[in-house]
């Protein structure tokens, strides 16, 4: 194979895949070149993720067998839009906390393993992103599952042992539970790709169980109520840089999966029911989680029963699709939620990790008068709560916006007051943190210095989601490219 | 009733098993022992369906599953043991406590 068959764009895929694993096994085996291999690939596969882009732009999907070897044995990547878009979101999420991590961890012990488990976990989305079949995917879930538990347990604390304990166990049963859903589709289709399954036999038993026991797996691992349990101690007691990507990316990997499955494969075989079932477990999540953020007395608490809240948002989606003519509205609101709350999540971590950073803890009522003292950090932290909220002009918005022109149009009206009524409490949590924040104090605190790559890494994701609500055209016309669904 | 069918009801027991385990047992090595189980059980359901070929020789796709499921979860397991190890270090036992986030 020459050098110029090698950096085609149809091998894109796979260097996107390959570059944060190599960055990973190099951050760990020279340890002093750790943060350069890291901040290197933060650099260099958003710009393979923009080429990868505008190939699918221009021309559609691209298929790739890795190696040349066929599936079923070979590993077949596939990237449409939809990956594209994820893709892009994961490159510009994790690229940029790559830099507050620099400056977060510099110095700590607990650096020498952040960033080979960091750019693992960059290799594991990437290659979920561009998995063609359901057995590679449960390969990276596991992949993605092992480096988010370590990660969480840099902490060291006895909480967040206790917490990635939690979470490794839940993450496992998921898994375990998807890849018996793996083998019974196996048995019944002979096939593993998503695409050939997609076409494959009339509805059976067997595909009925294998679509419960994938739900209940993937479920599980996106944290919906009520298997959220786990969630927000695992997020809540993680380091800043691991909060923010395991809730703006970690477990919208599951999420990704359940909707490719959901609506390539199991479509037809679903009865509308159990669509409104999953919308009425959403529900609940939306209001326990808000209910729990606007009683949480830590910051990161508030954030991590605010990503509770989201989640419940992200399935209304299989409701909203269930009737036909709403289904493309339906399902690109739902990823840009997934994109929206991403940045805006991710711009919430970080700030409140900037808190804690400085001050040494996350009370909210001992945090008055905290906007005078790191302005920036807290207009990240407001820009990410107008979006949130769902506040023109955010990312926020439009997501909510598509959701409720779907529920119109298909005469699902209960769910619009439900987006409302989460918009509302949502409202609630950012405002009550907000009141103390504002509040006057006179008396000096002691507290460290911030770096400011920092302060403005918030202030950028913050932003992102801010321009999500501008861009709304071209991010739609990404997310149709190469015929998802 | 044909060997494979065997296999694959013995594989679903045993998921069911390990399931069942790791509901009922506190204790961590008890729960990662039965998530092994588990994993046992898919693995041999995933051998069974190997049989459903036309010809003699047993379809090799779910052996290359079986494998590679193997390696995962070895390192699952490895993983799973060394923070109930460092558990076990810092609180003094090998159970999760239920501590509710404040």
């Amino acid at each position: 194979m020459s050098l110029n068959e090698i950096l085609q764009p149809v091998t894109l895929p796979a260097w996107i895949v390959s570059l944060p694993l190599l960055a990973a096994v190099f951050s760990f085996v020279l340890p002093r070149i750790r943060v350069w291999a890291g901040i290197f690939t933060a650099i260099i596969t958003p710009l393979m993720v923009v080429f990868l882009g505008r190939e699918i732009l221009a021309h559609g999907a691209i298929q790739m067998q890795v190696g040349g070897w066929e599936a079923p044995l070979g590993i077949y990547l596939h990237a449409d839009g939809i990956s594209a878009a994820m893709l892009g979101i994961t490159a510009v999420i994790i690229g940029s906390i790559s830099f507050y991590a620099r400056s977060y961890f510099s110095g700590d012990v607990a650096s020498r393993y952040f960033w080979p488990l960091w750019m693992f976990l960059w290799g594991a989305l990437n290659a979920l992103f561009l998995s063609g079949d359901i057995f590679n995917l449960y390969v990276t879930l596991e992949l993605l599952g092992l480096s988010a538990v370590a990660l969480v347990a840099l902490s060291q604390t006895v909480d967040a042992l206790s917490a990635a304990m939690r979470y490794l166990l839940v993450s496992l049963t998921g898994s375990l539970s998807y890849l018996m859903g793996v083998a019974l589709l196996y048995a019944a289709n002979g096939t593993l790709s998503i695409k050939l399954l997609a076409t494959a036999g009339p509805a059976s038993p067997s595909i009925a169980t294998a679509f419960a026991l994938m739900a209940a797996g993937l479920i599980m691992k996106t944290a919906l109520f009520p298997m959220h349990f786990w969630l927000p101690p695992a997020h809540a007691n993680a380091p800043a840089p691991v909060s923010a990507v395991l809730s703006a990316l970690v477990v919208k990997a599951s999420f990704y999966i359940l909707m490719r499955l959901w609506l390539v494969i199991f479509e037809p075989f679903i009865n509308p029911s159990t669509a409104q079932l999953i919308g009425v477990l959403g529900a609940c999540a939306i209001i326990w989680g808000s209910v729990q953020a606007l009683v949480a007395e830590r910051l990161k608490l508030l954030v991590a029963y605010s990503t509770v809240a989201q989640i419940g948002y992200l399935f209304l989606v299989f409701p909203l699709s269930s009737i036909p003519q709403t289904n493309h509205t339906a399902w690109q609101g739902g990823f840009y939620f997934v994109l929206s709350h991403a940045c805006a999540k991710s711009a919430a971590f970080l700030a409140a990790g900037t808190v804690i950073y400085s001050f040494g803890h996350d009370r909210i009522k001992d945090l008055h008068g905290i906007v005078r003292r790191m302005p920036v950090s807290m207009f990240a932290f407001a820009l990410a709560g107008v979006s949130l909220i769902g506040l023109p002009p955010s990312g926020g918005f439009i997501a909510k916006w598509l959701y409720l022109n779907a529920a119109l149009t298909g005469g699902q009206w209960w769910w619009c007051v439900l987006i409302i009524l989460g918009s509302l409490l949502a409202t609630a949590y950012v405002f009550r943190f907000f009141s103390r924040a504002f509040s006057y104090s006179p008396e000096e605190i002691e507290r460290r210095p911030v770096p400011w790559a920092m302060e403005w890494t918030a202030l950028g994701l913050a932003l992102c989601a801010l321009i999500l609500g501008f861009i709304a055209p071209a991010v739609t016309t990404l997310l149709d490219a190469g015929n998802p669904f | 009733m044909t060997i494979s069918l065997l296999y694959a009801l013995v594989g679903v027991v045993l998921l069911g098993i390990g399931l069942y385990s790791l509901v009922i047992y506190s204790h961590l090595v008890k729960k990662i022992l039965a998530l092994n189980v588990a994993g046992s059980g898919v693995f041999l359901f995933l051998v069974a369906t190997a049989a459903q070929t036309t010809g003699p020789v047993p379809d090799p796709v779910p052996h290359a599953m079986v494998l590679t499921g193997i390696v995962v979860a070895v390192s699952a397991t490895a993983l799973a043991l060394a923070l109930a190890c460092r558990i076990h270090q810092v609180t003094g036992t090998a159970r999760l406590t239920e501590n509710e986030p404040e």
